[in-house]
């Protein structure tokens, strides 16, 4: 089975984020970055797949030609090759989604694993936009992926507990917390993956609209929260809620 | 023109508070550009809930009826809606960024071929919207430029909807659906049965975190102060991930995002990841061991103790003040 699983490069989840004076996007000189969690999770997934049954693993990134260093990274936890659709300037997730289905369509996996979304923007988008557009099931914040044949099982985490649906591949699943626990790239591993193929391919190549109809005009940061106070006691806490915060 | 089309999520034939949130900020958009408030409810019998929901002020309810809908699957979901949204020739449309709302409203969005806004908070004058990002360490302004704009929203960030005026008219329109591109099947839902009130509606939420160090301690020692303060339970993600409670209990950026009027966190300590699903409560109250714990700079109050001293004294004092 071919299963092909998008990655995106973000900072890392401990990083202090620090707005630009211009609020035109976040200060980079101090991000480590690293594979978004949720794409490990995918990637891990994929790969307990593949070791099961057989085929292959294809990681998928469109950025810029520096993510090459995090698609090794999935190259060294045992993904088999790696594509880098090398785009300059940030695309929204519909444009994403787009690119995406471009390559799909050449790769033809029966099996789209991704995470659910990326902990520096939060979208939570590709995934469903992709499902969309090649027409196919989607399983997304899947927590348990079942497969018979061509048969996939998912148990998805929903608010009030947990759902599940059944499709015939190919489909898109998206991968929340619960999945797997993603491994680390052994050393052999990290070894192996430098011969690995990682082919970069310009977007503008690929004939796909990438129009925006989302653009992000500016950040700030939020209003701050005035904290710090502390209590002697449970006492003095409970009667603070009552009489002063008037809570309870 | 500038018309509002408000996904109206239902659940056990009624509509939670998330859904009235929708409305509400439906009801305040399209006054903002100048347009009416139509609400759509999908299933495949539903103009119960069609009707009960004509009370809230939006000036037309559609029942979006075919047995196929009867229970909630994106590819037919969002058939649905993008045929409805053509023919309402709707500039906006959005949902409340539930589990239902994030899963269907890319999809629609796609099939719309826009791109779309996740978890607004607010709308600014000149039409763009204001949304977290970075686990909600920065705000940003967005526009959405395309024919229609798609939006999910945080439900903590508006008020929700009261009966308001006559009842509006309740519309019944067939789903159109190609049933040969529905692949998709519905087999279970294994629900987390509480009677206590939902984390997401509650006015007083208490949260245990690894402290507690067992699925057990959440029963002995955080579920007493939880029923004392009549409030919902949630969990940090360690608690969630080391098999204490379920999954729906967990508050943080990937999970539930809550603003209940009061936040109280045990043995929780504060990752940024937790703080962005819970920051922006009324007050917060942290309960910990470690008096360097993150969790202590966004508290209004915080004790340093012993959580299974401090719990049980806490579950007392409530007791005696409701007695008092």
């Amino acid at each position: 089975m071919k299963i092909l699983v998008p990655t995106k490069r973000v900072p890392d989840p401990e990083t202090t984020i620090r707005i630009l004076p211009d609020g035109s996007g976040i200060a980079t000189d101090n991000v480590k970055w690293v594979i978004n969690p949720f794409d490990e999770i995918a990637i891990e997934e994929a790969l307990r797949i593949k070791e099961k049954q057989g085929g292959e693993v294809v990681l998928v990134a469109i950025g810029q030609k520096t993510w090459q260093e995090q698609l090794r990274t999935g190259l060294a936890m045992g993904a088999d090759r790696a594509i880098l659709v090398v785009a300059e300037k940030p695309l929204d997730t519909l444009a994403i989604a787009r690119v995406l289905a471009k390559v799909i369509g050449d790769e033809k996996p029966e099996l789209v694993m991704m995470g659910k979304q990326a902990i520096d923007d939060d979208s939570n988008q590709v995934a469903q936009m992709l499902a969309e557009i090649l027409g196919w099931p989607q399983a997304t914040f899947a927590s348990k992926v079942e497969l018979d044949g061509t048969k996939c099982t998912v148990t998805r985490e929903v608010d009030g507990g947990l759902e599940t649906i059944a499709f015939p591949l190919p489909a898109v699943v998206s991968a929340d917390l619960r999945l797997n626990e993603p491994r680390y790239a052994s050393l052999p591993g990290i070894m192996k993956a430098r011969k690995k193929e990682l082919k970069e391919v310009a977007v503008d190549n690929l004939g796909v609209d990438l129009a925006p109809s989302l653009t992000v005009k500016t950040l700030k940061a939020p209003a701050k929260r005035q904290g710090g106070r502390k209590v002697g006691s449970i006492q003095e806490l409970v009667q603070l809620l009552h009489d002063e915060a008037k809570i309870i | 023109m500038g018309d509002v089309l408000v996904f109206a999520e239902s659940q056990h034939e009624h509509f939670p508070k998330t859904t009235l949130v929708a409305v509400f900020a439906g009801l305040q958009l399209a006054t903002k550009r100048g347009g009416k408030c139509i609400a759509v409810v999908v299933g495949e019998s539903v103009d119960k809930l069609a009707n009960d929901l004509a009370a809230y002020g939006v000036a037309k309810v559609v029942a979006l009826e075919n047995p196929a809908l009867k229970n909630y699957l994106a590819d037919a979901y969002a058939q649905a809606l993008a045929e409805l949204v053509k023919s309402l020739n709707a500039e906006v449309v959005l949902a409340t960024a539930t589990a239902m709302g994030k899963d269907l409203m890319p999809r629609l969005a796609a099939r719309l071929g826009v791109a779309m806004a996740s978890d607004v908070v607010g709308f600014e004058d000149d039409g763009t919207f204001i949304r977290p990002m970075y686990a909600g360490n920065a705000l940003a302004t967005v526009e959405l430029t395309g024919p229609v704009k798609v939006l999910t929203l945080r439900a903590t960030a508006f008020d929700s909807a009261k009966p308001a005026g006559a009842a509006a008219s309740v519309e019944k329109v067939p789903a159109q659906l190609d049933s040969g591109s529905l692949k998709m099947q519905f087999v279970s839902f294994n629900e987390t049965k509480s009677d206590r009130p939902q984390l997401t509606e509650a006015r007083i939420v208490v949260s245990g975190g690894r402290g507690l160090k067992s699925g057990d301690n959440f029963k002995i020692v955080l579920e007493p102060l939880v029923d004392e303060m009549g409030a919902a339970m949630g969990a940090s993600r360690a608690a969630v991930d080391a098999g204490f409670v379920p999954n729906d209990l967990q508050v943080g950026q990937t999970g539930k995002v809550v603003a209940p009027e009061l936040y109280v966190a045990v043995g929780i300590s504060g990752a940024i990841q937790h703080l962005a699903g819970m920051k922006d409560s009324k007050v917060i109250v942290a309960i910990n061991k470690d008096e360097e714990a993150p969790i202590f700079n966004v508290a209004d109050y915080g004790l340093v103790a012993d959580l299974f001293k401090a719990v049980p004294e806490m579950a007392e004092e409530v007791k005696k003040l409701k007695h008092s």
